[in-house]
């Protein structure tokens, strides 16, 4: 589904991601975890095509297609879901008329008629149970004063709703209570089918419990250092980080 | 369309077409009023318009409207017009006055569902009638050499909207003074309103401009308005001249203690469009708040002149004046505060917020506070910039193409002023036309 093939980008002249390799495939769970500033928000922005990043080398194939030459709403009709690990504030603009935007917008791509009103009601009524979102969330602006939590949440009803073929969460269960990991978790798994894929990044094990990853990656300075099954998560939050950041040392040297 | 005609001395122009008024006013001519009118052209000849040297009019250069000799509508000429030539403008199920070039319209005006006591009419008919509103008001609230155009439309005052409610009367349904420019001689309008709210009344003014050619016309509008205590007012102004026309508009309201003011003034027209209000919070525990919102664009230059005046203590005031800049259109905004020693405790917030759509719009934005009192909260802030960067992403990011997502934040950020509309089919209305505006013919959120 997603091929990532030595990917490196940089903001003006720093180089933020110096060679990410990854593939993953229909129905695989990966979960990327890593230090603080290592680019794992970069990457995931990358892959949404944020363009303040400047990619300078290297290829990212998604269904066979050339991800990096698409536009980032082409993306997204193709089925690529990003949530945000600082969703924006949109003031003047309503949550369900962004949705209802966007859900038309993909829709068409694929063929299919708009919602009416009262479909489209029903289908958010349906996937805010399983986030178990406030209701009044609803007719506010997209997240504007939503506390920490809400956003979080809002991001997995907009997924929801949406049903991408691959998600990227970035930090979703960061600023959860555990409730709200849980209620976060289940709905990531209720969408969980063979033929889409989701990537999670976060930084703690705590949510693999509930999300269970096929495949668990450590980006370290803007590379994967080092890349395991479940298991791995369990030994970092043994070990830490700075294990592979001497081993990764001699590598940066050769590059 | 008649040629204009270019002039090199408009205060011999207007001096000339005076005259020739006058001449047809015979007997009319003894009256106060007229007296009035001829101290105001006599001090037009001699001021003529403002230029850029004047302080007041510094990012305003009216030289194109000097350099046009336009022709003092001195009559009723609205045989033919009907309101369907200024759809959607006329507010259905609001009590209407409707002023073709000026001149009040007594075919296309309705106010027989008005409540009685309520005076709501022409300004002409209640001159004539010497209503004691008019002997106590008219002429005395806006000075009346404030600016030249006030003078020019002073000059040639004959006609505009006359609304006299007395005390205690709650209207549920808004009063539409509808004004019409049509015809294709460059014609100069000079509307003059007088609005006198009884105490403890409450009522909401729709002001609309509309046009049904697009050519060169000169709109130069006095509002006079007067608040009795605890009074409470909404005025909702929308000015959607030609974008070939100019409006100048002077409206300048006193309140009495308790009163509420709002004013939402939204401007869409006009080749150049200056729009001043002015308002004095003579009492205490007055509330005035002006929102203003204007689309910019082509070469328009639209400017927005404020200036609230605490003369008592315990007054607020709230200020919120948008822009929208696009192609090579100018906005400017100047929002004075005055805090006289009087006015302790006075709450007043001024916010101005300018979007640019285009490298070649700009922006003048100046506030000018002056406090002479010691205890008290005034803030000021004016920001301008682009759309944000990080909002577009997320929207686009979720499937949205790049132009609908720009329209989607650009209305938001119309629509944070037009939501402070009240009336809801004003609002609707004013938001559908914001949105034809702003996507320039497409349709935005379907
Ligand atoms: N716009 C930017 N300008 C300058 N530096 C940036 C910018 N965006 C990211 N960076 C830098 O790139 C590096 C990687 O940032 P990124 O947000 O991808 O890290 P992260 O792995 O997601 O960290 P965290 O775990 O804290 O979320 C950091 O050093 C960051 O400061
Ligand atoms: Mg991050």
């Amino acid at each position: 589904m997603l091929e990532i093939r030595d990917l490196h980008a940089r903001i003006g002249t720093t180089e933020i991601l110096n060679g990410i390799t990854l593939s993953v495939n229909a129905g695989e769970v990966h979960a990327i975890m890593g230090p603080n500033g290592s680019g794992k928000s970069t990457l995931a922005q990358v892959l949404a095509g944020r363009d303040t990043y400047e990619v300078t080398n290297g290829s990212v194939l998604y269904n066979g297609k050339d991800l990096l030459d698409m536009d980032p709403e082409e993306r997204a009709r193709e089925g690529l879901f990003l949530a945000f690990q600082y969703p924006v504030e949109i003031p003047g603009v309503s949550n369900t008329y962004f949705l209802k935007s966007a859900l038309n917008a993909i829709r068409k791509h694929r063929g299919l008629d708009d919602l009416d009103a009262v479909e489209f009601l029903q289908l958010v009524k349906e996937k805010m149970r399983l986030v178990q979102l406030d209701e009044t969330l609803l007719s506010r602006p997209v997240n504007e004063g939503f506390s920490g939590g809400e956003k979080k949440r809002n991001e997995i009803f907009h997924m929801a709703v949406l049903e991408p073929k691959l998600a990227i969460l970035d930090e979703t269960d960061s600023g959860l209570d555990i409730d709200a990991l849980r209620i976060v978790a289940d709905g990531v798994n209720k969408l969980r089918r063979k033929d889409n894929a989701v990537i999670v990044v976060t930084h703690y094990q705590r949510l693999l419990n509930y999300i269970v990853p096929d495949f668990v990656h450590v980006m370290v300075d803007g590379h994967i250092a080092k890349s395991g099954g479940k298991e791995l998560a369990l030994t970092l939050e043994e070990r830490g980080y700075d294990w592979l950041k001497e081993d990764v040392e001699p590598m940066s040297v050769h590059a | 369309m008649k040629t204009v005609k270019a002039i090199h001395q408009p205060g011999e122009w207007y001096k000339s077409r005076f005259d020739a008024f006058e001449r047809s006013l015979n007997g009319d001519s003894k009256t106060a009023l007229h007296e009035l009118r001829r101290e105001a052209i006599g001090r037009f000849q001699e001021t003529g318009f403002p230029t850029n040297r004047n302080e007041e009019w510094k990012f305003t250069n009216v030289s194109p409207i000097a350099q046009i000799g336009f022709e003092p509508v001195l009559r009723y000429a609205g045989e033919g017009v009907t309101l369907e030539q200024f759809d959607p403008l006329a507010l259905p199920g609001a009590h209407r006055l409707v002023f073709v070039n000026g001149f009040f319209s007594k075919p296309l005006s309705s106010t027989s569902a008005l409540p009685e006591g309520i005076q709501c009419g022409s300004l002409a008919s209640a001159v004539r009638s010497s209503h004691e509103g008019v002997g106590k008001y008219l002429g005395k609230l806006v000075k009346f050499d404030e600016t030249p155009f006030v003078l020019l439309n002073t000059a040639f005052l004959l006609d505009g909207a006359f609304l006299f409610i007395p005390d205690n009367i709650v209207l549920e349904e808004p009063i539409q003074f509808l004004f019409l420019a049509t015809g294709d001689a460059p014609a100069l309008i000079t509307p003059r309103n007088l609005v006198v709210i009884g105490n403890r009344s409450q009522a909401t003014i729709v002001e609309s401009y509309g046009f049904t050619q697009s050519r060169q016309y000169l709109t130069n509008v006095v509002t006079e308005m007067y608040l009795g205590e605890g009074a409470v007012v909404e005025h909702d102004k929308l000015q959607h001249e030609s974008t070939s026309a100019y409006h100048v508009a002077m409206m300048q309201v006193n309140l009495s203690g308790h009163s509420t003011l709002t004013s939402n003034s939204i401007a869409l027209g006009g080749s150049i469009a200056r729009n001043n209000i002015t308002t004095i919070l003579d009492g205490e525990g007055i509330e005035c708040t002006l929102n203003g919102l204007s689309l910019g664009t082509g070469s328009q230059l639209i400017d927005n002149h404020t200036t609230i005046d605490h003369a008592k203590p315990h007054c607020e005031s709230h200020q919120l004046y948008k822009a929208i800049l696009d192609g090579s259109s100018r906005g400017v905004f100047n929002g004075k505060i005055f805090v006289r020693q009087d006015a302790q405790k006075t709450d007043a917030k001024q916010t101005n917020k300018t979007l640019l759509l285009s490298d070649d719009a700009t922006m003048d934005t100046k506030p000018q506070l002056e406090i002479f009192a010691d205890d008290v909260k005034c803030t000021h802030g004016a920001t301008i910039g682009q759309l944000d960067a990080e909002q577009i992403f997320y929207l686009r990011s979720r499937g949205i193409d790049e132009s609908k997502a720009r329209d989607i934040l650009t209305f938001a950020f119309a629509s944070d002023v037009v939501r402070r509309v009240h009336h809801e089919a004003l609002r609707d209305r004013l938001e559908i036309l914001v949105h034809e505006r702003l996507s320039g013919g497409r349709a935005i959120g379907d």
